[in-house]
């Protein structure tokens, strides 16, 4: 019964939408970070914060609605330089070691980016199915 | 492979005794979080059904052609071992290497150990615009007291408290809006302490202008070259940036021509370059000699102009016009079974990220092969069962995971004493005799 611990208020909802389209859904502590999340609920995303949250890479890339994007706490030089290396680069991409989760953001959806090899092989089914 | 297969057992071949190659070998010693992907790989190597075999030559101990029979499926990803040739007079005289020997012995590649490169001139030039340039300028120019708590070697440590280099050219043939290196490099490269940089406002003029509408990533990095080119030497807050010992600046346009020798004609003691004008723009921007030359002093030449794959057996197929193994989706083309990923595949560039998405994208190609039956599993494979018994045969002792951990144990306890996160064994006997092989 260690849950009874935490208050209900604490725990947030996400949804990750995966590369395949699969939705998955993860329950939050407020104040963990989106990567944190990914790790401790196990979800499987490949190759998910190769790095550990030390901004080293890109791997943990994601992509927000506009409203919960402009609500996220500002971004660094240093997250912006990361984020520079990200394949599929969008408006409202963010690191997710970087994101922490807010109260605020309950039952907010993200998409993991697809990467080069996903988007080849969509451009070789797309081929394949005009044969 | 072993998450989406069930079934699937995977063994790895590895020349070297330790695994991990670049990430160990080629990562600089100051970025140790880039290192952090070490725990993945390790948890994935300590799987059950999954087995590393170091000191391991594939195309001398074991041919290409008897893994492939002793195994459903052989995935070639053993990356990029040389070094482009500049191929002009002088290359080989003392005092010019290339980056990847250079970072080889500050890291402890066994075979680079005895470069003893030639740190007593007061400058340096690096001949290559992308981060393995800036790695080498940065450790050459680093503070001691910064390189001395990481994973560098002890006797590179030993000689760069000697060295006397204070000035590191980064020389390119092309412009900066061609440069290859990565913002987050260049940022560390400009806040380096102790050092001060030297850009040329004049490489810059216009070009505020020509990034305006450039993709994001090549905006801002232009945008911080400008920024700091036109920063006045008294603005710099960094500590003691006006009276900096040390300084490293970029030099564009440039084309190397041939490394001149000292009187005795055995050393370097200066480069020539042809001036270069620019056709065509963006990644695809062409260096054409003007005519002109230049003549820059130095004692060290880094020639980073990148890697190049070698031919590994005989058996696989090798393009030797684009330096790769022909492939489709890592399939290598005209021989079923075989598959190749990484470096090996795409050609020497990108980083981790890049290389791991690639590596995803075979094992795809193996999955899907697995599952619609263009390999045949239906009857088993040996696999190292046969292949033990071959290296026994030829008197190879391969060197496992845990032998592995246990090296890695040593060399972090050396490192402790020292403050330093590991001390790297350099010499595979001495590691042999650890593990008492």
């Amino acid at each position: 019964f260690a849950n009874l611990s935490y208050s209900s208020a604490d725990q947030v909802t996400v949804h990750f939408i995966n590369r395949d389209g699969e939705r998955l859904t993860a329950t939050a502590k407020e104040g963990e970070s989106l990567l944190q999340v990914v790790v401790n609920q196990n979800l499987a995303i490949d190759g998910f914060g190769a790095c550990e949250g030390t901004l080293a890479c890109s791997t943990c890339h994601l992509i927000f609605e506009k409203d919960t994007f402009q609500n996220l706490g500002a971004i660094s030089d240093e997250e912006l330089d990361m984020l520079d290396l990200a394949y599929g680069l969008t408006e409202t991409s963010r690191l997710g070691c970087q994101v922490c989760v807010k109260k605020s953001m309950d039952g907010v959806t993200v998409r993991v980016p697809m990467d080069v090899s996903d988007i080849r092989k969509q451009l070789e089914v797309g081929k394949q199915s005009k044969q | 492979l072993l998450q989406h297969h069930g079934g699937a057992q995977v063994d790895i071949y590895e020349k070297l005794l330790v695994p991990f190659g670049l990430v160990r070998f080629g990562v600089a010693p100051d970025h140790p979080e880039v290192k952090n992907v070490i725990n993945a790989f390790t948890q994935t190597a300590r799987s059950e059904r999954c087995a590393y075999y170091g000191n391991v030559t594939v195309g001398r101990d074991v041919t290409v052609a008897e893994l492939q029979q002793a195994y459903h499926a052989v995935v070639l990803s053993y990356g990029a071992e040389g070094s482009r040739v500049l191929g002009i007079p002088g290359e080989n005289l003392s005092g010019v290497y290339s980056a990847r020997e250079f970072v080889g012995w500050y890291n402890g590649l066994p075979e680079n150990q005895d470069l003893k490169p030639d740190l007593s001139c007061e400058t340096a030039v690096v001949l290559g615009h992308g981060n393995v340039a800036l790695d080498v300028a940065r450790i050459l120019l680093s503070p001691l007291q910064l390189l001395r708590k990481t994973d560098i070697t002890d006797c590179s440590l030993a000689a760069l408290a000697c060295s006397k280099v204070k000035r590191v050219w980064l020389v390119g043939r092309r412009g900066p809006l061609q440069v290859a290196f990565t913002i987050k490099e260049l940022r560390e490269m400009i806040n380096l302490p102790g050092t001060r940089p030297v850009l040329n406002p004049a490489d810059f003029t216009g070009l505020e202008n020509a990034v305006k509408d450039a993709p994001r990533p090549r905006k801002r990095l232009t945008e911080l070259m400008i920024k700091t080119a036109l920063e006045k030497p008294g603005e710099r807050k960094m500590e003691g940036q006006a009276a900096a010992p040390r300084e490293w600046g970029l030099k564009f346009q440039r084309s190397p021509q041939a490394v001149l020798p000292t009187a005795d004609g055995k050393r370097a003691r200066g480069i020539r370059m042809a001036l270069t004008h620019l056709e065509g723009s963006g990644d695809t921007a062409k260096a054409v000699p003007t005519g002109d030359m230049e003549e820059l002093e130095c004692g060290l030449v880094l020639s980073s102009i990148g890697y190049q794959i070698l031919p590994l057996d005989p058996a696989v197929p090798f393009d030797t016009q684009r330096g790769i193994i022909p492939n489709s989706s890592g399939r290598v083309e005209g021989v079923p079974g075989l598959y190749c990923s990484g470096w090996v595949k795409r050609g020497p560039t990108g980083v981790i990220i890049t290389t791991m998405n690639d590596s995803f994208d075979t094992a795809q190609s193996v999955l899907e092969d697995l599952q619609v039956g263009v390999l045949d599993v239906s009857s088993p494979r040996e696999g190292f069962g046969a292949v033990g018994s071959l290296l026994q045969s030829r008197g190879v002792h391969p060197v496992s995971f845990s032998d592995w951990e246990k090296i890695d144990a040593a060399e972090v306890a050396r490192g402790k004493a020292a403050g330093k996160p590991r001390e790297k064994i350099v010499d595979p006997q001495e590691m042999l005799q650890l593990l008492g092989h």
